[in-house]
């Protein structure tokens, strides 16, 4: 009973939650008519919380190239590839995205959350010190903690506040990892990268950037925050997931630095769990060709991120500094969040709703993220549905 | 010792408009089950001592302190080896 115990106050959470609400995170997806429209609840959902920026989830060169390679290769690989062997697959992704980031080395692994687990445990360790910025995602604070090095957070997007933590530990520079997000899950800020690849050139650290939401979102090509930034030189290691932009789920470290292929032989989340099925694989494949040859989908990502942000901001509601794909409505009390979450979904519209404390501040938020799949009708059917959610609250 | 005591008193100033009102608080007094601290407030605790006292206190120890008296020995040893 007593091991159990913890479980009690989560219980109660729920059940006060499903009392006044419909449970936003038993959300049942019934069947998917798009990247951007659903049937839930026997009705069409309009989804405005996938992050599928690109759109590429139902692009048929992606869907033809998964359905053959599952005829090909079969449904999975059925263990590890330190011990089962690589796919010919494995390699050749590893290889173009190595070639599409101009970097030496690639690593995958098989989610985004163990990319970074693997990376940040393997490169960090005891009497190492990582520097973090506040904001990043539980990934980052879980590889941190399973390296045994020192951790340290930095205020969010602070760099005279990184600086003055660099400047304190000194010697101890040329043994620290600073990390980074190239754009912030929950706000959708951006990184003050310029500012912290000076700091890191200065004080003789190293540099991981987690461009989980930047790939395909961010840069002339579309590689990121440090493209956009100009800083790729400085960036040492670039952490990112297959399941946003590219439509699919897994994960993967860039770098130029010899040590990622040795990376792979002291990463215990790479060695000991299954890779990559191969229709992920192939339709990871086909979607990086995509985002490579289609600039026009990130074009389209923009339009239709300003189109919400401003129409939103029009509107009134608090918002994330800086407009982009991710678009974090803010509120104060997690029940007027419930609330208009529910009158959202009423009016058909699906979106992420973030209670503390996986929140930044402490505060709620309802979490858009635009894809490029959107029309000009969708965006403006969930611009009219959080105004009539707004007048019926009075707010 | 002087120190310890020193940054014990800065440590009861800061802790002090979490407590309820008329509680004294001692070095047993715990964070979490006498203060009602939650992870964020323990958070935002950090950063104000960080600031006071002019240091970077790693994650890893926080899981180790569970008193004012645990949190006020950590200080110090931070402070020691700054």
């Amino acid at each position: 009973m007593a091991l159990l115990k913890k479980f009690r106050q989560l219980a109660d959470a729920r059940k006060s939650l499903a009392m006044v609400s419909e449970d936003p995170f038993r959300v049942t997806i019934e069947r998917l008519l798009s990247p951007t429209e659903a049937i839930v609840n026997g009705r069409p959902v309009i989804l405005a919380g996938t992050n599928n920026y690109l759109g590429l989830t139902f692009d048929p060169q992606c869907i033809e190239a998964a359905v053959n390679a599952v005829r090909e290769q079969g449904t999975g690989t059925t263990g590890s590839r330190m011990a089962n062997g690589n796919f010919i697959g494995h390699l050749a992704l590893e290889r173009e995205l190595a070639e599409f980031y101009g970097r030496r080395w690639c690593d995958v692994f098989s989610t985004g959350y163990l990319a970074n687990l693997g990376v940040i445990a393997a490169l960090a360790g005891p009497g190492d010190v990582i520097l973090i910025d506040a904001d990043c995602h539980a990934s980052i604070y879980d590889g941190c903690r399973m390296s045994g090095a020192e951790v340290i957070r930095f205020r969010h997007n602070d760099t005279a506040d990184l600086h003055k933590r660099l400047t304190r530990l000194g010697k101890r520079c040329p043994n620290t990892l600073i990390i980074a997000e190239g754009l912030y899950s929950m706000l959708g800020d951006r990184a003050a990268l310029v500012e912290i690849a000076a700091l890191k050139r200065e004080h003789g650290a190293y540099l991981l950037l987690d461009e989980a939401h930047s790939l395909g979102v961010l840069g002339e090509r579309g590689r990121g925050r440090s493209e956009e930034a100009g800083v790729e030189d400085s960036v040492d290691f670039i952490v990112g997931t297959f399941s946003k932009s590219l439509g699919a789920t897994g994960g993967f470290c860039v770098s130029d630095h010899p040590v990622m292929e040795l990376v792979r032989y002291a990463s215990r989340p790479y060695i000991f769990t299954a890779s990559l099925c191969p229709s992920v694989v192939a339709s990871t494949r086909a979607a990086l060709l995509r985002l490579r040859t289609e600039p026009e989908l990130r074009l389209k990502l923009w339009t239709n991120a300003h189109r919400l942000y401003d129409s939103l901001k029009d509107l009134g509601f608090g918002l994330g500094p800086e407009p982009s794909p991710i678009i974090a409505v803010r509120f104060g009390q997690a029940e007027d969040t419930i609330a208009f979450w529910n009158g959202l979904f009423r009016q058909d519209v699906y979106v992420n709703m973030i209670l503390p404390p996986a929140t930044p501040d402490g505060g709620s938020l309802l979490r858009c993220s635009v894809s490029a799949a959107h029309t000009p009708d969708q965006i403006d059917r969930i611009c009219q549905s959080f105004a009539s959610v707004k007048a019926a609250f009075s707010l | 010792m002087a120190h310890y005591e020193a940054i014990l008193l800065q440590l009861y100033e800061i802790l002090r408009p979490h407590g309820q009102e008329g509680q004294t608080l001692s070095e047993e007094t715990e964070l979490v089950a006498d203060l009602n601290l939650d992870s964020l407030k323990v958070m935002e605790l950090l950063l104000e001592l960080e600031e006071r006292f002019d240091i970077s206190i790693p994650l890893n120890i926080v899981s180790d302190v569970r008193t004012i008296g645990d949190f006020t020995r950590q200080i110090e040893q931070l402070m020691e080896h700054r």
